[in-house]
């Protein structure tokens, strides 16, 4: 569904992603690990259009896309969520998720409406439907980051350490909704520190090291990969 | 009675104010730019409602339906060749592009039109000197009075459409966060056109008021961005509501400046200005437009 072949980022001299070759089939679920400074976030941004890739060829559906901006590809169903939640401050949360099945979803009227509410519903905000955005807890922002990011009726997810600042009890939240979310049939890409959360999902884990993946395959085997312990941390991945 | 009619003339200037800064609080509020060349839009405005008022011989209440369009045409080229190429340089350049557009406007203006001043005043008959008389000492301009409604109406108007519409939502997201925008589907660049032309469109009413009410010659833009600037901050920069506020207190400050020297009337305004300012530096966003627009946010019914 989503390929890059041979993707590149350089910032002047220096190198964040080197030729990296990526695959992502109909709803499937693939986590990235790596340790900071790996290229993983850089990644999804040349995925998501946030940035341009300076090589390589990126394609959706077997068309290229390696020209559309961040809103393009939104509205052809690559939905994105940050790593620091961004709401839409001074907006209701209903609002939030209106803009994006407006925008992104290209809804209009009553199915906007009703995409809104099923967008809050599958990620359990609904009760905080007429809160102002930046009244809301750290958990109940991401929440609503990934009710945006639904609400664009997204055939592709990519997450961006969606778990990071949160403790067990509230990743296994978010863990159940994204579960929920693949059930459905939506594609995962899920950048995450916290690996034993990620492999509860994923059936695919993508290592990368130094803007290069350097371990790809199912999560067991990519987590006993002596070059991934070395560089994630050098030593056993917990 | 007499401080009674310079609190009520004072409102009523306020209005104009009010309605020569909400261009300038608009595009702020969209795209953190100070537009330095506001005052010079809205002289250019009256320029070219006086051109088509000339050319066509009609009043400058038919002449302002061909003018704002023009003017929305030139919110488009605006936006598109000075201010989107300059938004990514940081907050100065574009500081300094719009100085550089407000140089050029004057001197353009200066070259077509020459130093004489120009008035709308013989053009629009007794409204420019007409008014309602309350009592003995209170009058009531009506020139001044439909001022203020137009600046009434079209603050209420703007603040409908950015909470109920949802061309308004996509000009808030885009405000708040123009990049986590895109990643929901909108396209900022071509929102920030769109909030360009509306601002130009206000800046015409507000010029085409600059004209009826008083003077302008070609460089009288730069004390019209000085009035529009002060109201903007007075009330809380990139609030309608604010802008509202911050209108009527200048025309207050001046007003009553005026009344106990006439030579007061500009510097009162620039003190309270300065005050306010002082004030909010200390306290940080002591914004009265934050306060009212709390009390009127839109709720998950509104369309």
């Amino acid at each position: 569904m989503l390929v890059a072949r041979a993707l590149s980022k350089q910032f002047g001299s220096l190198t964040v992603i080197d030729r990296v070759d990526f695959r992502l089939a109909d709803a499937e679920a693939v986590g990235i690990v790596g340790p900071n400074g790996a290229g993983k976030t850089t990644l999804l941004n040349l995925l998501s259009g946030a940035m341009q890739p300076s090589a390589g060829q990126i394609s959706y559906r077997e068309t290229d896309i390696k020209a559309q901006d961040a809103a393009a590809r939104c509205r052809l169903g690559i939905g994105r969520s940050h790593q620091v939640p961004r709401p839409f401050i001074g907006m209701t949360v209903f609002e939030n998720v209106l803009v994006a099945a407006q925008q992104g979803g290209q809804a209009q009227g009553a199915d906007a409406y009703q995409r809104g509410v099923e967008a809050l519903q599958a990620c359990g905000m609904v009760e905080h439907a007429n809160r102002r955005a930046e009244t809301l807890g750290l958990l109940d922002r991401k929440r609503l980051e990934l009710a945006r990011a639904l609400a664009t009726k997204p055939d592709i997810l990519l997450l961006d350490e969606i778990g990071g600042g949160l403790t067990d009890g509230e990743a296994e939240v978010l863990v159940r909704i994204i579960q929920r979310l693949r059930q459905g049939g939506i594609a995962i890409v899920w950048i995450e520190h916290i690996v034993h959360i990620l492999v509860q999902v994923v059936d695919r884990l993508i290592c990368m090291d130094a803007g290069r993946i350097i371990a790809d395959g199912s999560p067991s085997a990519v987590l006993e990969n002596q070059a991934v312990m070395s560089a994630y941390l050098g030593g056993g991945v917990v | 009675m007499i401080w009674l009619n310079q609190l009520l003339q004072g409102i009523l200037l306020g209005g104009y104010y009010a309605l020569m800064a909400a261009g300038l609080s608009f595009l702020f509020g969209v795209m953190r730019v100070i537009n330095l060349a506001h005052g010079s839009l809205a002289v250019l405005a009256a320029f070219l409602l006086l051109m088509i008022d000339h050319w066509l011989g009609v009043s400058p209440f038919i002449g302002l339906w061909l003018m704002l369009p023009i003017m929305a045409l030139i919110g488009m080229v605006f936006q598109l060749g000075i201010l989107e190429r300059s938004l990514s340089g940081g907050p100065l350049i574009p500081l300094l592009a719009t100085f550089g557009v407000s140089l050029l406007l004057d001197n353009i203006l200066f070259a077509i039109f020459g130093a004489n001043t120009q008035s709308f005043a013989p053009d629009i008959g007794s409204l420019s000197y007409g008014s309602w008389a309350i009592g003995h000492s209170i009058d009531i301009s009506q020139l001044d009075a439909l001022i203020f409604a137009t600046a009434l109406v079209l603050l209420v108007g703007m603040h409908l459409l950015l909470t109920r519409s949802q061309l308004g939502r996509m000009i808030r997201a885009t405000a708040i966060d123009a990049e986590a925008a895109s990643l929901s589907g909108l396209d900022p660049r071509r929102v920030r056109v769109v909030a360009s032309v509306m601002a130009m469109i206000m800046i015409g009413v507000a010029g085409a008021a600059l004209g009826m009410r008083s003077s302008f010659e070609p460089y009288a833009g730069g004390a019209q961005l000085i009035y529009a600037f002060e109201a903007v901050v007075i009330g809380g920069t990139g609030s309608l509501w604010g802008t509202l506020i911050g209108g009527i207190m200048l025309g207050i400050a001046q007003n009553m400046g005026a009344t106990i020297n006439p030579h007061l009337s500009q510097i009162s305004g620039h003190v309270v200005f300065l005050l306010v300012l002082l004030v909010r530096m200390r306290m940080g966003s002591l914004r009265l437009g934050n306060f009212l627009r709390k009390r009127m946010r839109p709720s998950v019914v509104s369309a």
